[in-house]
């Protein structure tokens, strides 16, 4: 097999072709600094540190000593996973590969200097930054609502703490009591994800609270899955969930957290729970490094760099990159051609085709799951869709059991292969 | 390609489009009687037959796999059970091929008739004692698929070990490096002529399974040796 460098690495410049040559002696070992130990940072930490071998040194910042995983999250609002089987701790990447893991947050990135510092006032040193801080949310998106309302509504759209609330809430539900999501706009983290959490919500309320209602005010004429959901909702709980799409006026929504009320196209309803999912943006840090247009980051597919700095590599959610849905499976994905393509720039190694692969597997019910997946090539102008596949409506209970214990199977795989 | 599969275009160039005469192309069921010994230690055919070491072979084309109550297949048939694959001429003619290409953890000992004519002659027998033969050789042509030959020369392909290290990086995901298999099958320490059966079953779409098919659907001959290579030898450490 012929593997020309050049074609490869697609946009990048030559003087980045030209960067093993400048570590010689004196500079040291080339610095890595990925901030967010998420899906796309912990993973391009991991694979950066046991592929160089010792010959890069990598640093990881992230706050948190547990990384909650979003995937699965919603099952343990079903009752189907404990909180404790979906954290995870940063010892192995420490341990066993070398990453000098640092729980702290970045405030700063000083593109001329090329360092990071950190709340703490530490200042990182870097040759390549990784940049996977996942998303925050957009101020206003929800009239009513803000992030200081997190806590009488949740939107559990980061896991741990919120994802806990969110189910105690549920829980404590008055008999016949109203659960109300305000689902987001597009672009957003996890596309079948507000839809799964509709179903896993149905499916504890089913046990714990049979006559309560789930109401879903949307702003999107359509979403992920739909089909594969609506059967679902009318087999499993049937007559428990209403949608209310954009023609029922499920885009012009206000909240008041303090009342408990949901606003839907002007009409004023009770709820007892009420789980706001607002629209979405890069992580902060994006925004402070000035490496976004508009709410996301500009990256080339071929190596995942931001396209306003070519020292810089975004990942997953915060990304515009192109046809890959914000997933943990994509932010994966991404993860290992950066660190190739990072490799490549400072130690000389192999640098092979960008290629990328996306599978969001959702429960509906008890053994009752769905998946969809594409497999994605990168070009100059974005990564764009290969080739995809979509469970079909109609599957019988044996196939749907099956790819629900696939998923189980790839949660092991995939928090393998960021964790160590 | 397969001989038979050969036939079955040749049929169709013809426009024969009567089942009867397009059966009479598969092969030749007289001699697939003869061959059937092969089979007959472990499987009964025709009035009578019950599951033996194997599931009675009645009314097999058409039939999804390890689909006989009672039968207690291995873990690997019922998993393509699940995933939809079907007995058809192709589907058949890769199994009896190659067993373990088709379904890598069969419990069928056999190791394979490797003639393309006796595999036709075998399945036009078997053909006999199926009354509902859903899609033989009327099939679409595009449906019309076999093993590809994997001669020596694609299985003697080596794969360079960097790329198949970063390929697996996409394997990965899914496939635990410790082998470990709760949901998702291990594919680590196989022999690499069995990976590649496996992967080539995936491309030609033998083998059911969307993200499968998806991805060895993109993986050239020397990837999927580099992959092969790559994870026969993965031990458990790095
Ligand atoms: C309910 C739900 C269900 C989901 N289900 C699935 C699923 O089934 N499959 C799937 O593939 N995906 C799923 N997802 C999506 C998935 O969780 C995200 O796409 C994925 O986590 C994105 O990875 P990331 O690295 O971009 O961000 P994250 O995983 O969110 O990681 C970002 C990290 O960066 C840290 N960070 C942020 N800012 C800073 C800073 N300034 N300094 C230091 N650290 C910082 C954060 O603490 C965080 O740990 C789901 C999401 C949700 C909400
Ligand atoms: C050593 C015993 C043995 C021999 C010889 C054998 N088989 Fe099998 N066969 C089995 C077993 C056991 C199974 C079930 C496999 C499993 O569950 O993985 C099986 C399964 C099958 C199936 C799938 C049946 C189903 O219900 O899905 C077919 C088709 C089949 N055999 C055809 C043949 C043919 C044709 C031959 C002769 C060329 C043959 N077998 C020779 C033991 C045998
Ligand atoms: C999205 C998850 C996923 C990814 C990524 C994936 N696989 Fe698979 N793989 C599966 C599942 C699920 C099965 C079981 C399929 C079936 O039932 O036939 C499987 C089956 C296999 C098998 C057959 C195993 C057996 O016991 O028969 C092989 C070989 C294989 N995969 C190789 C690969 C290789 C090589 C890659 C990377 C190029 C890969 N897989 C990527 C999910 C995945």
């Amino acid at each position: 097999m012929k593997l020309n460098r050049r074609r490869f690495i697609g946009t990048a410049s030559a003087a980045t072709l030209a960067a093993p040559t400048v570590w010689g002696a004196g500079h040291g070992m080339p610095k890595v600094v990925v901030i967010g130990g998420g899906a796309g940072g912990a993973t391009a930490a991991r694979y950066l540190a046991k592929d160089s071998d010792g010959a890069i040194d990598v640093s990881l910042v992230e706050p948190s000593r547990s990384y909650y995983t979003c995937f699965f999250s919603n099952l343990y609002i079903g009752g189907f996973r404990e909180i404790g089987s979906i954290a995870h701790s940063y010892g192995t990447l420490a341990a066993d590969y070398g990453v000098n893991v640092v729980h702290d947050w970045a405030v700063g990135i000083d593109r001329d200097a090329k360092t990071v510092t950190l709340a703490g006032g530490a200042v990182l040193p870097y040759d390549r930054l990784i940049l996977s801080p996942g998303i925050d949310f957009v101020d206003g998106a929800v009239p009513g609502w803000d992030i200081s309302a997190q806590n009488k509504m949740p939107h559990a759209y980061k896991a741990g703490s919120q994802t806990e609330l969110l189910k105690a809430q549920i829980e404590a539900m008055p008999e016949g009591g109203t659960f109300a999501m305000i689902a987001p706009p597009n672009p957003y983290r996890c596309p079948p994800g507000p839809y799964e959490r509709v179903s896993m919500v149905a499916h504890l309320l089913k046990q714990i609270n049979p006559t309560a209602k789930i109401i879903v005010a949307d702003p999107k004429e359509k979403f992920s899955k739909q089909a594969l959901f609506q059967e679902g909702w009318g087999k499993h709980y049937d007559g428990m969930i209403d949608w209310i799409g954009p023609d029922f006026g499920g885009g012009t929504v206000e909240v008041n957290p303090d009342e408990m009320t949901v606003s839907i196209d002007g009409e004023v309803t009770n709820v007892d729970v009420c789980n706001v999912i607002p629209a979405m943006k890069a992580g902060r840090i994006c925004e402070i490094a000035g490496i976004t247009d508009g709410n996301w980051a500009p990256v080339s597919g071929h190596t995942m760099q931001s396209r306003m700095d070519e020292n810089i590599h975004v990942l997953g959610d915060a990304t515009n990159q192109g046809d890959m849905p914000k997933s943990g499976f994509s932010a994966n994905s991404q993860a290992k051609v950066a660190a190739m393509a990072v490799r490549g720039a400072l130690t000389g190694a192999k640098v092979f085709p960008a290629k990328f692969t996306n599978t969001c597997w959702s429960l509906i019910d008890t053994d009752d799951g769905v998946k969809v997946g594409a497999s994605y090539q990168a070009t100059d102008e974005k990564i764009a869709k290969v080739d995809g596949f979509i469970s079909q409506t109609g599957e019988d209970a044996a196939l749907r059991k099956a790819t629900f214990e696939e998923s189980v199977g790839w949660y092991a795989g995939i928090t393998a292969d960021m964790f160590g | 390609m397969g001989g038979f599969a050969k036939l079955c275009f040749a049929a169709l160039a013809l426009g024969l489009s009567g089942a009867v005469a397009a059966v009479e192309r598969i092969g030749d069921a007289e001699s697939g009687a003869e061959l059937w010994t092969q089979c007959k230690g472990c499987h009964q055919i025709g009035p009578d037959a019950t599951n033996r070491i194997g599931p009675h072979l009645n009314g097999i084309f058409g039939r999804q796999a390890a689909a006989i109550d009672g039968f207690s297949y291995s873990k690997s048939m019922q998993r393509a059970g699940n995933d939809g694959l079907t007995w058809t001429l192709q589907t058949l003619d890769a199994y009896i091929h190659n067993p373990k290409a088709l379904v890598s953890g069969t419990r069928m000992s056999f190791r394979g008739l490797k003639d393309d004519q006796q595999r036709a002659d075998l399945l036009a027998f078997l053909r006999d004692f199926s009354d509902n033969p859903a899609n033989i050789p009327e099939a679409a042509p595009t449906a019309i698929r076999d093993l590809p030959d994997l001669s020596d020369e694609i299985l003697a392909i080596r794969g360079d070990p960097d790329y198949g290290e970063y390929l697996s990086s996409e394997c990965t995901t899914c496939h635990q490096r410790d082998g470990s298999d709760q949901g998702i099958p291990s594919i680590t320490l196989w022999p690499e002529e069995d990976f590649v059966l496996a992967m080539h079953a995936y491309k030609e779409k033998l083998r059911p399974h969307p993200v499968m098919q998806m991805m060895a659907g993109r993986l050239s001959n020397d990837e999927i040796a580099a992959l092969a290579a790559y994870f026969g030898a993965l031990s458990d450490e790095e």
